[in-house]
């Protein structure tokens, strides 16, 4: 039977980051004084997926190097070596490599070899030294394994194989491993049927057969193991050397398996072997059930991980969606005016499950933000060293849920906020003593959601933004007039300007100035804002708002002539009516007005969209909506404004291309189409 | 386009439909649906030829009037006047959009090898958005290369046809 493997990948590589994730939390979090075996074996039994996963599919150079770090983690699992913060880090370094590996193979590009054998070496170096001080009795257990481990002396190998029951069930075929097994050498197999119930209660699925094996030929120990990896985790085996002048060795180990199974078994110990067995059966079983909906998907498309339950919502609410249809269509089919009220209580219904329906929908695009809170305990475990600072992190509201896309290109701009508050907010620690703190630097990571918005704050105790030290950097770097005055919040933006960084000393972790106005216009792009608040000595907070979703957005929908605009709500301001001597003309054309000590210009949005159905021309007449966007303000003229509503934000370019000052449309409830306005290209556009 | 390449023989289906009372084809598979005119809202901003855009269940869709866009006299929408709706695709993309046309006519049978050229007929007039010409009884059908036609990149700037 041959399966296009190359359709699994995918659910490959997508498990295979989950668990680098999973160990890479897992070796965070181990504490170096009381180690919890329950994490190392997380961490094994991610290494171990990986490997086996990687042989499957045939990416050799991925399992060689799990193979080292497994064997290392191995030794840690089983008490033989002790957990130092050298081998955490040569394990995390691994991860790493391990993680630019697998995306080397998802790109389809060449796996940096010098880079990979750098850490295999460290790994390697790692297991020569053999760990801290190792147990006395498991000392002596390593050395048996030594023993048989060498080549040499045996001709041959006896191997006893008994599957637990439920072994076929995982897609293992014994036949396969036989197959296998008779390329290394000369096979012979024995079947023990002795423990085959009679023929009416026997399940067919159940495996109750157990084999013994007899090996010959100059094979490694390895190589059997390697071949048995699959099912080490769902069967009783022993692997003995075969010794053909000792009789009574074999003769022994024939007439009782199980005895010598759990005597001669050294790795995994059953004990371990059976605790495994639940958790990797459900993970062995995972991507057979996936991959019947994700074969279909083209390589290209990004996948998500949905919460069960969502989907049942989901299908709940169809079903209850095809009842109301069908109860409709009952009632239209003879309609008679006395069913009038069935019908209205019809459509209501329908009305609710749509909308219902429509909610949950968008939920499963929804991601916890941990996806992208997750992997700052690493980063600041690895910069707090790299820059001699104690610091703790602390992750609130990991579980708020956020759009994918969102998700996806907020982690950047993040990743900078975070190294900036542990470069330049958080100080040394003496400075920190000297000047009454903890020891210890905060930073906080907090997600909530406020009104149709998500909060990200970065919150640090660190020393502050310096104002003065702010507005002379800006001078010096032409950013600002020298008798310019600026208010707190105008002072503490300059931080976002292209071009400006104050740290006195360039690092290597931030510092080049190129980012906090990326960062910025990373945040706007998805339709968000940034602000920072902070105090000198104290630390800053700095908080990002960006919509639930990218596809909905609350609108003002607003008239001009018979056309009809959305203006994002975010962006307005407030709307009012002017009168006549507010207004003051520049150079005889550009109109301002005056908005409590501000000039605003005012765009005629008659004049810009060339709406020829415009009725109010006159100032007077209609009304001014002040607007911001990017920092921008101006007041749009317009006839009136209509109200408020959430509208789907359909794309103007799928089909056409882009139109200055309009950022996408929209369909209106009478199922006309309705046009977003943009308000920094309106500008722009007015200014032409 | 040429015929040489084309083997003889193969035959290509087309869709016909009036613009004073010139007849036009295009190939009938790139047609979507044929739609009634309505209302369309309005794109700031572009020529004169683009109507609008309509709501064709749920994605936005231009609407360009061939009349105008070959500069031929503006007539008002009647209940006659259709929208064909198009799929076509080019460098920039796959598109639908939807062209205004006075009547549809007829589908027609053509093969390939019996296309006439578009002949030249100087500077003054545009073939680049022709496919070539067909003969039929005694009308002359004006075969339209929709990809081209429909660009949005070429939207600017077609000054006669």
């Amino acid at each position: 039977m041959s399966i296009d493997m190359a359709q699994f990948h995918q659910v490959f590589f997508e498990e295979s980051f989950e668990g680098l994730d999973a160990m890479e939390s897992g070796l965070l979090n181990l504490d170096m004084g009381d180690v919890d075996d329950e994490v190392i074996n997380t961490i094994f039994r991610a290494a171990h997926s990986i490997k086996g996963g990687s042989g499957t599919f045939g990416f050799t150079a991925v399992s060689d190097f799990t193979h080292v770090m497994e064997t290392l983690l191995d030794e840690m699992r089983d008490g033989r070596r002790q957990v130092t913060q050298a081998a955490v880090n040569v394990l995390l370094g691994s991860v790493d490599c391990l993680r630019e590996m697998l995306t080397a193979i998802q790109d389809d590009s060449d796996i940096d070899v010098e880079t990979v054998s750098e850490h295999q070496q460290a790994l390697e170096k790692e297991l020569a030294q053999g760990g801290g001080a190792l147990a006395q009795p498991v000392e002596v257990a390593a050395e048996v394994v030594e023993e048989s481990v060498d080549p040499g002396a045996s001709p041959g190998w006896e191997i006893a194989f008994s599957p637990h029951l439920g072994m076929l069930r995982t897609g293992n075929d014994p036949v396969r491993i036989f197959r296998e097994l008779s390329e290394l050498g000369d096979l012979e197999v024995t079947v023990d049927f002795r423990g085959m119930p009679s023929l009416n209660e026997i399940e067919p699925e159940d495996c109750h057969l157990s084999w013994k094996l007899i090996l010959k030929g100059d094979v490694q120990e390895s190589e059997i193991n390697d071949i048995f990896d699959w099912v080490e985790d769902e069967c009783d085996m022993a692997i003995s050397p075969l010794r053909d002048e000792n009789g009574d060795y074999i003769e022994a180990q024939a007439i009782d398996v199980e005895p010598v199974v759990e005597a001669v078994k050294q790795q995994p110990t059953p004990v371990a072997a059976k605790a495994d067995a639940p958790t990797d059966v459900n993970k062995t079983t995972k991507p057979t059930v996936k991959s019947d909906s994700k074969s279909k998907d083209n390589k290209s498309s990004g996948s998500i991980r949905v919460d069960t339950s969502k989907i049942d919502t989901l299908i709940n609410m169809v079903g209850e969606l095809v009842i109301t249809q069908s109860m409709l269509s009952l009632v239209g089919e003879h309609f008679e005016i006395n069913k009038l009220d069935q019908l209205k209580n019809g459509l209501s219904q329908l009305e609710r499950h749509t909308r219902e329906l429509q909610e949950s929908v968008m939920n499963i695009r929804m991601l916890p933000i941990s996806f992208v809170f997750s992997r700052f305990p690493r980063l600041v475990h690895d910069l707090s060293t790299k820059l001699g600072k104690k610091i703790d992190l602390k992750l609130v509201g990991e579980q708020t849920e956020v759009d994918k896309t969102v998700v996806e290109l907020l982690s950047d701009p993040l990743v900078h906020l975070v190294r900036n508050s542990l470069d330049h907010g958080i100080e040394m620690p003496a400075e920190r003593l000297a000047a009454g703190k903890p020891e210890n630097g905060t930073v906080i990571l907090e997600a909530y959601h406020r009104g149709g918005n998500i909060v990200i704050e970065v919150v640090d105790d660190g020393k502050g933004l310096d104002k003065e030290k702010l507005r002379a950097k800006a001078i010096e770097k032409g950013l600002i007039e020298e008798d310019a005055i600026l208010t707190d919040k105008q002072t503490y933006e300059l931080i976002f300007m292209p071009g400006f960084s104050t740290a006195e000393q360039l690092t290597d972790v931030s510092g080049r100035g190129v980012g906090m106005d990326v960062v910025r216009r990373n945040i706007q792009t998805l339709g968000g804002n940034i602000e920072i608040i902070s105090e000198l000595g104290k630390g800053s907070t700095i908080s990002i708002h960006l919509p639930l979703t990218l596809a909905i957005l609350d609108g003002q929908s607003i008239a001009v002539g018979d056309e009809r605009f959305i203006v994002p709500l975010g962006s307005i301001i407030e709307s009012l009516n002017i009168t006549d001597d507010q207004v003051n003309k520049v150079a005889g054309k550009g109109e301002t007005f005056l908005l409590r000590d501000e000039y605003l210009p005012i765009v005629r949005m008659h004049e810009i969209f060339q709406v020829e159905s415009a009725q109010r021309t006159n100032l007077m007449d209609g009304l001014v909506v002040v607007v911001e966007g990017q920092g921008v303000r101006c007041g749009l003229f317009v006839d009136d404004l209509l109200g408020q509503q959430q509208v789907v934000i359909k794309s103007l370019e799928a089909n056409y291309r882009k139109v200055e000052g309009v950022s996408g449309a929209t369909i209106l409830g009478d199922g006309s189409v309705a046009l977003i306005l943009d308000i920094p290209g309106l500008v722009r556009l007015s200014n032409q | 386009m040429t015929n040489e390449t084309v083997t003889t023989g193969s035959v290509e289906q087309f869709l016909t439909f009036e613009l004073e009372s010139e007849v036009y084809g295009l190939e009938i598979l790139k047609v979507q649906e044929i739609r009634g005119w309505e209302p369309v809202r309005d794109i700031p901003n572009t020529p004169d030829y683009i109507k609008g855009a309509l709501n064709l269940r749920g994605a936005i869709v231009p609407i360009v009037d061939l009349r105008e866009r070959f500069n031929m006299t503006k007539t008002d929408y009647s209940p006659v006047t259709v929208v064909i709706v198009l799929c076509v695709e080019n460098e920039s993309g796959k598109h639908v959009m939807g062209i205004v046309a006075d009547a549809v006519s007829d589908v027609l049978d053509i093969k390939l090898n019996e296309i006439k050229d578009s002949p030249n007929l100087g500077s003054k007039i545009d073939t680049r958005y022709m496919r070539g010409m067909y003969v039929t009884g005694e009308k002359l059908v004006m075969l339209l290369n929709v990809d081209k036609l429909l660009d949005p990149n070429e939207f600017e700037g077609l000054e006669g046809f």
